[in-house]
C-alpha cells in the first residue's frame, strides 16, 4: 500500500486556508473570548476587567437561568427520549415490507424541511386556546377536552415538547431505517427459522446492533436540543412569562436587549459543559472498544 | 529508452521498514519483472520509483539523472495501475491527452501522440468513448496508452493483468510483450504472477520480504533457483522437497528419514560439503520421469496416493521416503491408488539446498 | 355431538377445507390481511396522520375567511376559499415598520442563501479534496477541531463573531451573514466531501499526479466532474438549512436584509391589535415553500444526505 506525498505542500495549506481560519479563528480562539468574558463584567460592550466567578454566581441566582436549565433537561429528556422511541417503532414498522413505503415516508420526513419557526408558528396556531385544537374538539362534541399548554405556565413546555417530537422523529426513523437495513438479512433469516418472534427479533437482536445508528440519531438529537432557539421564539417567545425559557434563548437575550454580556457569556460557557460531557463520554467508550479489540484480535 | 539504477534504497512506513539498502541496476531496453507475494515490497518499490512514494534512504536515477526529488511528472516516466485509474468522467481520447495538456504539449504534437499510440493498442474506434461504456480489456488498453503517449524513457506496471480474468489476461499479455518488441522501451512490471514474470521478463527480480532473492533470467530462475523461497515460488505446479541428511561416500546421496537413499552424483555442488548436512532436494513434478521398463539403480520407489487429471498432462501424487511429491505424466496414464511404481530423475537438473539457511548448495 | 366439521362434508357443501388448500398451493400465496398486518398499516396511517395535520391545518386555516376561523372550527375545510390572505401575505403584511408582506424578505433569503450555498459547497469541498489526498502536517488537528464546532452551540460563540465583524467593520451587512453562514456550514460539509473522496480509488490520484497535474489542477478537472452525487446531496443540506435559518438571520444580516424566517415571525408575533390567522398561516406556507418544494422534487437525495451526514466517519 503506498501512501501519498508526505512532503509539505503550499497549494494544499493555500486551499484550506479557511478550514484554518474558521477552526482556530472560531472555534478556538471564539470559544476562548466567550470564556474570557464570562469572568468580566462587561455589559453592553465587552469589558475587561477581571470579577472572577461573579457572574456565575449571579447566572445560578438568577430564577430565569434556573427555569432555564430545568427546561432543557424536561424538554431534552422527553423530546429525546420520543424522538428516539418513536422513530424506532416508526423506522421497526416501516421495515415490513409495507406498500407505500416511500409516501409514508416522504410523510414522516417532511417537518424536517420546514424551519424551526415555521413549526413553532404552526403548533402555536394548532394549540390556540380559543381557536385551535381544543376549540375544534369542542365543537365536536368533546367538551372536556382540555389541550392548550401553550397558556398555561406550567404546560407550556410540553407544547414545546410535541412541537419538538413532530420535527424530528422522521429524522431518527431515516436513520434508525437506514441502520436496520444496514444488518446482514442472514440475521433475519437465522432468526426466523429459529422461530423467534418478530418483536423479539427487534428488540433483542437488532437493536443492539444498530449501535451506529443509534449513537448518531442521539447525538444529533442532543446537538439540536442544547441550541434549541427558533423553535422557542415562534411558539412562545419564551413565556408565558419565563416558564419556556432556554438556555440559548438566555443568553441571544444577555447579550441584545438585557445588554449584559458578562452574563450571556457566563451561560454560553455553561451551554458548552454537557457537549464536552457528551463528547468524552462518546470518545471514551469508542476508545475503550477499540482497545478491547486490539487486545482481542 | 532510460536506464534505471536504484541505489541503497531504504522505504519505511513508521516504524515498519519494508525496503532496506535496495540496489537494482535497469539496463536500457530492459524488460524487468518484480515478482513476489503480498507484502513482499515489489508495489513500494515501484512507487518509490515513480516518487509517488517519500523514500527514507538512497537514490533513484533515471536516464542518468538523479530523480530521488522530483515529482513524477519530472521523472520521465509513464505508469499503469492494476485499476486502470482512468478518469471516469473524461472520454478514451481525454484520458489519454490530459497529461500532455497539463504540460502545455502543442495541439499538433498531442494530435500526431494519440493516433500513433492508438493504431500500436488498436483503440482508434474507442477514442470517444467514456470508459464506463469501455470492457475490462479495453479500459486495460487505454491506460496503457495513457503512459505510452507520454513517450517517456520507462514505463511502470503495477499489476495492470491481476484485474483481468484468465482469458483476457493471456491476450494481454502476449499484446505486452509485443508492444516492448516494437517499442523497446524501459519497462519495469510488478506482478505476483509467475507465469506473467516468465513469459515477459528480460530478467526478473524475485522479492520476499523486502529483499531482492534473486535477479536473472526467467530460465536461470527457473532451472537455478538460488534459494528455497525463489524455488518454491516460481514453478507451477510447485517445486517437491525433499528433506533429509546428506551423505558423501563415494557419490553424494540423500538418506531421507525412513532410510530412502537418493543418489545424487551429477550434481554440481558449489562446493564440497561433509556428510551429515541437513538439506532439502528440490526437483520439479516434470523432472521426475515415471518409466515401466525401470532401471533398478536410478529408480526410486514411489506410493501411489492419488492421480489428478490436468487436461494436457496428469499428476501423479505419492510419497517416496513419506515425503509428498507429484510427478507430472502424460494423459492417458492410469494407477491403481497405493500402487508403487518406480521414477527416477536427474540430479544434475534439480535443486539441493541447506535446510537451515535455504541456500542453494 | 361433534361439532368439528369434517373434511368431507365440507368439500360435500363446496368449500375447500384447509389441508387440500395447502395440497393444492401453487403461486404466491395470498397476503392475508392479518391482525398482525393491520396493526401496522393502523400505526402508521396514525402516525401519518399525525405528521400530516399542522400541514393540513396550515392550508385550510390560510384560505379561510377571518370572521369563519373565529368559529373556531379548526378542521373544517373553508366554506368559501378566500385567496386574499395570500396576496395580503406576501404583499401588505406588515413586518415591524414596514408593510411590503413578505416579498422583500423573499428576496433576501434568495441573495443570501445563493451565494451561501455556492461558498460553503466550494470551500467543504477543496477542505475534503485537502484532507483526502493532500494530509500535510496538523490537517487532521485542525479537522478534528471544525467538527468539534460542528457540535458546538451556536451561542457559544455568536458574541465573540459579533464583535468580530463590528471590528471589521462589516457587522449587519449581507456579506457578514453569507460569511457567517458558510463558517457553519463548513464543518459538516467538509466531512460530507472527506468521506466522499476517501472513498475514491487512490489510483486515480496516483494516475493523475504521474500525469503532472498538481493541486488545483487535479482538483478541477479529475475531482469536481466526479463529485456531481455528493454535490447534489450538499446542495440540499445547504439550500434547506440557510433558507430555514433564523438566529443568524436577526442577528448579523441587519434590518434590510433579514431573511423571510426573520419577517414571518414579525408578522406573526409582533403584531398590534387584530391577529389575522389566515394572513399568518399563508406567511407560514410561503416561507416555507422553498424547502418544501426542493424536499418533494428530490425525495430520494434528501435521505441520502441524511444517511450520509449520519455516517460519521
Amino acid at each position: 500500500m503506498a501512501r501519498t506525498r508526505r512532503r509539505f505542500n503550499y497549494s494544499a495549506v493555500i486551499g484550506t486556508i479557511p478550514m484554518i481560519l474558521v477552526a482556530v479563528g472560531v472555534f478556538v480562539i471564539g470559544i476562548a473570548f466567550t470564556f474570557f468574558w464570562s469572568f468580566t463584567s462587561s455589559k453592553l460592550f465587552p469589558a475587561y476587567d477581571f470579577v472572577g466567578l461573579r457572574q456565575y454566581y449571579r447566572l445560578w441566582a438568577s430564577d430565569r437561568w434556573l427555569v432555564s436549565v430545568s427546561n432543557i433537561w424536561i424538554y431534552g429528556l422527553l423530546t429525546i427520549g420520543g424522538n428516539m422511541v418513536f422513530g424506532f417503532l416508526l423506522a421497526v414498522f416501516m421495515d415490513q415490507n409495507v406498500r407505500g413505503e416511500d409516501l409514508l415516508r416522504s410523510i414522516f420526513l417532511y417537518p424536517f424541511a420546514m424551519s424551526l419557526i415555521v413549526t413553532g408558528l404552526v403548533w402555536q396556531w394548532a394549540l390556540d386556546p380559543n381557536l385551535g385544537l381544543q376549540s375544534a374538539m369542542h365543537h365536536w362534541g368533546w367538551t372536556s377536552f382540555h389541550f392548550a399548554p401553550l397558556v398555561d405556565v406550567n404546560a407550556a413546555i410540553y407544547g414545546l415538547v410535541v412541537a419538538g417530537i413532530w420535527q424530528g422523529s422522521g429524522v431518527s426513523m431515516a436513520i434508525m431505517l437506514a441502520g436496520l437495513r444496514g444488518i446482514d438479512s442472514e440475521i433475519w433469516k437465522a432468526a426466523k427459522v429459529d422461530g423467534i418472534p418478530p418483536w423479539r427479533t427487534y428488540l433483542f437482536i437488532a437493536l443492539p446492533m444498530m449501535r451506529g445508528a443509534l449513537v448518531t440519531a442521539f447525538v444529533l438529537q442532543c446537538v439540536s436540543v442544547v441550541r434549541v432557539y427558533d423553535l422557542i421564539i415562534a411558539m412562545t417567545g419564551g413565556g408565558p412569562g419565563i416558564s419556556t425559557n432556554m438556555p440559548a434563548v438566555y443568553v441571544i437575550d444577555m447579550i441584545t436587549s438585557s445588554q449584559n454580556v458578562g452574563q450571556g457569556m457566563a451561560a454560553a460557557t455553561m451551554m458548552l459543559v454537557p457537549i464536552i460531557v457528551l463528547l468524552s463520554i462518546v470518545g471514551i467508550v469508542g476508545w475503550r472498544r477499540r482497545l478491547r479489540a486490539e487486545a482481542g484480535a | 529508452m532510460a536506464s534505471v539504477s536504484i541505489r541503497k534504497l531504504g522505504v519505511s512506513f513508521g516504524s515498519l521498514s519494508v525496503l532496506r539498502d535496495l540496489d537494482l541496476e535497469v539496463a536500457e531496453g530492459e524488460f524487468i519483472v518484480l515478482l513476489g507475494p503480498s507484502g513482499c515490497g515489489k508495489s513500494t518499490l515501484l512507487n518509490a520509483v515513480a516518487g509517488l512514494l517519500d523514500i527514507d534512504a538512497g537514490q533513484v536515477w533515471i536516464g542518468g539523472k538523479n530523480v530521488t526529488w522530483e515529482e513524477p511528472k519530472d521523472r520521465g516516466i509513464g505508469m499503469v495501475f492494476q485499476s486502470y485509474a482512468l478518469y471516469p468522467r473524461m472520454t478514451a481520447e481525454g484520458n489519454l491527452t490530459f497529461g500532455l495538456r497539463v504540460a502545455g504539449v502543442a495541439k499538433d504534437e498531442i494530435a500526431r501522440r494519440v493516433v500513433r499510440t492508438a493504431e500500436l493498442l488498436q483503440i482508434g474506434p474507442l477514442l470517444k468513448r467514456r470508459p464506463a461504456e469501455l470492457s475490462g480489456g479495453q479500459r486495460q488498453r487505454v491506460a496503457i496508452g495513457r503512459a505510452l503517449v507520454r513517450e517517456a524513457g520507462v514505463f511502470l506496471f503495477d499489476e495492470p493483468l491481476s484485474n483481468l480474468d484468465a482469458k483476457l489476461r493471456t491476450e494481454l499479455r502476449v499484446e505486452l510483450k509485443k508492444l516492448h518488441m516494437t517499442l523497446g522501451s524501459t519497462m519495469i512490471y510488478v506482478t505476483h504472477d509467475q507465469i506473467e514474470a516468465l513469459t515477459l521478463a528480460d530478467r526478473v527480480a524475485v522479492m520476499h520480504q523486502g529483499v531482492i532473492q534473486q535477479l536473472a533470467a526467467p530460465k536461470e530462475i527457473y532451472q537455478r533457483p538460488v534459494n528455497r523461497f525463489v524455488a518454491g515460488f516460481v514453478g507451477s505446479p510447485a517445486m517437491n522437497f525433499i528433506s533429509g541428511e546428506l551423505v558423501v561416500d563415494s557419490a553424494p546421496a540423500l538418506r531421507t528419514q525412513d532410510g530412502t537413499t537418493i543418489p545424487l552424483s551429477g550434481y554440481p555442488f558449489a562446493e564440497q560439503s561433509a556428510s551429515g548436512r541437513q538439506v532439502v532436494l528440490g526437483v520439479r513434478p516434470e523432472q521426475i520421469h515415471f518409466d515401466a521398463h525401470a532401471q533398478a539403480a536410478a529408480a526410486l520407489p514411489l506410493k501411489l496416493t492419488l492421480v489428478e487429471p490436468m487436461g494436457a498432462d496428469s499428476l501423479l501424487w505419492g510419497t517416496i521416503g513419506e515425503e509428498q511429491v507429484s510427478v507430472r505424466v502424460g494423459p492417458d496414464e492410469t494407477h491403481e491408488h497405493g500402487e508403487k511404481i518406480k521414477v527416477h530423475f536427474q540430479p544434475a537438473a534439480a535443486s539441493i539446498f541447506d535446510a537451515k539457511t535455504g541456500e542453494r548448495l | 355431538m361433534s361439532t368439528v366439521v369434517s373434511g368431507a362434508d365440507m368439500r360435500a357443501a363446496g368449500a375447500k377445507p384447509r389441508e387440500d388448500a395447502r395440497r393444492d398451493a401453487e403461486g404466491p400465496k395470498p397476503e392475508r390481511l392479518s391482525p398482525g398486518r393491520i396493526g401496522i398499516y393502523a400505526f402508521l396511517v396514525v402516525s401519518a396522520l399525525f405528521f400530516l395535520i399542522p400541514l393540513y391545518i396550515m392550508v385550510v386555516t390560510s384560505l379561510k375567511t377571518m370572521p369563519e376561523i373565529r368559529l373556531g372550527h379548526l378542521f373544517n375545510l373553508p366554506s368559501e376559499v378566500s385567496l386574499q390572505p395570500w396576496i395580503d401575505a406576501w404583499l401588505h403584511a406588515c413586518t415591524g415598520r414596514d408593510c411590503f408582506g413578505l416579498s422583500p424578505g423573499f428576496m433576501n433569503s434568495v441573495k443570501i442563501t445563493v451565494p451561501s450555498v455556492i461558498l460553503s459547497i466550494l470551500i467543504g469541498s477543496i477542505n475534503g479534496y485537502a484532507l483526502s489526498f493532500w494530509r500535510y502536517k496538523g490537517a487532521n488537528l485542525l479537522f478534528g477541531i471544525l467538527l468539534f464546532g460542528a457540535f458546538v452551540p451556536y451561542q457559544v460563540v455568536i458574541y465573540p463573531l459579533i464583535i468580530g465583524f463590528r471590528v471589521m467593520g462589516i457587522y449587519s451587512t449581507m456579506t457578514c451573514i453569507i460569511i457567517v453562514h458558510t463558517i457553519f456550514g463548513m464543518p459538516i460539509l467538509t466531512l460530507l466531501y472527506r468521506n466522499f473522496y476517501a472513498g475514491l480509488p487512490i489510483e486515480l490520484f496516483k494516475a493523475a499526479r504521474v500525469d503532472g497535474a498538481g493541486f488545483w489542477k487535479t482538483f478541477f478537472y479529475v475531482m469536481v466532474p466526479m463529485s456531481v452525487p455528493i454535490t447534489i446531496v450538499a446542495i440540499i443540506i445547504q439550500v434547506t438549512g440557510i433558507w430555514n435559518d433564523f438566529l443568524f438571520g436577526i442577528i448579523f444580516s441587519g434590518r434590510p436584509n433579514w431573511p423571510m424566517t426573520v419577517q414571518l415571525n414579525n408578522i406573526v408575533n409582533t403584531t398590534t391589535g387584530v391577529r389575522e390567522y389566515n394572513v399568518n398561516m399563508a406567511a407560514t406556507i410561503l416561507t416555507a415553500a422553498v424547502p418544501l418544494v426542493i424536499y418533494f422534487v428530490s425525495g430520494r437525495w434528501f435521505v441520502r444526505g441524511i444517511a450520509a451526514g449520519a455516517v460519521k466517519g
